[in-house]
């Protein structure tokens, strides 16, 4: 008895988590106009693909895909790297300095992003990167967070591991290429996922720095559409369909590893 | 090998020092100026003019406005996250539940989701004519509500899509919190005679203190920046009902270039985030458990 009522809880719960997720998927594939009616319709009377044509090629939404697409990979590939050699180097090599600079960096951790964004954007105007890809990219090269998760995950390698290579000749980049990252798989994985979702969904900086509507990235497209298109309701679901699709699979197929990583930051802080 | 480990912190401590060390001190230097859309073209035209900033900024109604916003979003939005968290780890984690891993991502999901899109489909969903949510409502006997249109209403409807967007991200928190919890202490409680209700109440709640606070300050923190939702759903309308301080100093920044007053804001916001972390991690501290901290 206690056991079914649980369930059914659960699963309305469940339910209601996913209508947004339903509604915005069955509300893309309408014909024009069908969502705006009372009681709202669950299922389109026939599905059309005739929104994300328009998305696609009247409103360039191929465009905001491939810079999206640019963008939260080099951001992913080059944090990944500069991360892990980072969270390495504090892991690993004994240096002068090097607690109190890990601290420093931690402490940093609790500047709000959005202080930096005014001088920031100054900086990059002189520099000539507003509105570049390197624009957005310059802020996402290095994380803390991702150092630190590195370097949590890097302490537990045996220094032995590290020592037998060195006695084999080995150079130090040739340890941390050939050695430490490939032991460090799983937290590479974690840590891309979170990057490049995080990327993705990025809305404050790109905002700001991408002021030219061909840079835009899919977020800022899709607020900027929203605001002209208010009375598209079909279209929209189209666009934020195209938006939140990549990462949804991206999640569906490494889900397990996102968990992970989520109990893993909240383990040891 | 110290040469070695200068080499491997360059690449990353580099672009964090330049990028985003270096800003946020300028930012503090930027909000003692009166660095405006003059001193755009010739840094030479903004000078320094001490607290004035500051000064109107405390002056101003606008900022007050946001200010009440942002904490009543805050206040209200954060434990009601942290709560209806606690309620589905609570949930999925009973030894009752089956299904664990398919229920699990399924109240995941809506953290995957990009923020600017689900702000996009929930405006819909709040519509006071054609939404689901009034639609659903009338079932109970509910009138239709202006969700968004309503200065009364229009903070609560964010506050509710920001509890669906971010409850299961603090779920799987609260839920590795809970399995760490040793079984011992169940089977101690059981000998002593404890129901169900004395367990939760002398076992599992004070295990998870340590965990509430750490899940408590990531909320708070997160929700202090509040922006794409009232940016998109109600540029910060009905009459700055949800004009929140990240909304404001975007608006001062980066539409009017008071950039000066702008990073007034945005040190007024750093401050608050400061001590709000200070008293939770005080907190922390005094609960004396920091196993998982």
């Amino acid at each position: 008895m206690k056991k079914v009522l649980l369930h059914t809880v659960m699963v309305v719960i469940a339910i209601l988590t996913l209508l947004p997720g339903f509604w915005m998927i069955s509300a893309s594939l309408m014909p024009a106009g069908e969502a705006s009616a009372y009681p709202p319709p669950f299922v389109p009377s026939e599905i059309t693909f005739e929104h994300y044509d328009t998305l696609l090629t009247r409103l360039g939404l191929a465009r905001y895909f491939m810079n999206s697409l640019i963008l939260s990979v080099s951001i992913t590939v080059i944090s990944l790297f500069f991360n892990s050699m980072a969270g390495y180097a504090f892991a690993k090599y004994r240096f002068a300095g090097r607690d109190k600079l890990f601290r420093l960096l931690v402490a940093e951790m609790v500047i709000p992003a959005q202080v930096t964004t005014l001088p920031l954007f100054l900086m990059l105007n002189k520099l000539g990167l507003v509105n570049t890809y390197a624009g957005v990219i310059v802020t996402g090269m290095a994380t803390i967070y991702g150092i630190f998760l590195m370097r949590q995950f890097t302490l537990s390698i045996p220094d032995s591991l590290i020592e037998a290579a060195r006695m084999d000749g080995a150079s130090e980049f040739k340890i941390y290429w050939s050695v430490i990252l490939p032991l460090c798989r799983p937290i590479l994985v974690t840590l891309a996922i979170f990057t490049f979702v995080g990327a993705w969904s990025d809305f404050f900086w790109p905002l700001i720095v991408l002021t030219d509507d061909s840079m835009y990235t899919l977020p800022v497209a899709l607020a900027i559409l929203a605001g002209e298109h208010v009375q598209d309701t079909e279209l929209m679901m189209a666009g934020a369909v195209m938006t939140v699709l990549p990462v949804m699979l991206l999640f569906i197929a490494l889900q397990r590893y996102y968990i992970q990583g989520i109990m893993l930051g909240s383990v040891k802080g | 090998m110290r040469r070695a480990a200068i080499l491997f912190l360059i690449p990353a401590l580099l672009p964090i020092f330049l990028f985003f060390f270096i800003p946020a001190l300028a930012a503090f230097v930027l909000s003692f100026t009166d660095f405006d859309i003059y001193s755009l073209g010739d840094f030479r035209n903004a000078r320094f003019v001490g607290v004035k900033n500051y000064l109107q900024l405390f002056e101003d109604p606008l900022f007050w406005k946001a200010m009440g916003n942002t904490f009543y979003f805050v206040l209200v939005g954060g434990p009601l996250s942290v709560a209806v968290s606690l309620s589905m780890a609570l949930l999925v984690n009973s030894k009752l539940t089956r299904f664990k891993g398919l229920f699990r991502p399924v109240y995941f999901a809506p953290v995957v989701t990009t923020l600017v899109a689900v702000a996009v489909v929930w405006r819909y969903l709040y519509h006071p004519r054609f939404g689901l949510l009034n639609y659903g409502l009338s079932f109970l006997g509910i009138d239709p509500v202006d969700w968004l249109g309503d200065p009364v209403w229009a903070m609560p409807a964010i506050i509710l899509l920001s509890v669906w967007k971010g409850f299961g991200y603090n779920m799987i928190i609260f839920i590795a919190g809970l399995q760490s919890i040793p079984e011992e202490l169940y089977e101690a409680a059981r000998i002593d005679g404890a129901n169900a209700w004395q367990q939760f109440k002398g076992v599992t709640l004070p295990m998870l203190v340590p965990t509430a606070l750490f899940v408590g300050i990531i909320t708070m923190i997160n929700n202090f920046q509040l922006f794409a939702e009232p940016y998109v759903m109600t540029q910060g309308g009905p009459v700055n009902s949800t004009l929140s301080i990240v909304l404001l100093m975007y608006q001062q920044g980066f539409r009017w270039w008071n950039l000066g007053y702008s990073a007034a804001i945005a040190f007024v916001l750093f401050a608050i985030i400061l001590a709000g972390s200070l008293i939770q991690a005080g907190l922390q501290k005094r609960t004396g458990l920091s196993s998982r901290t």
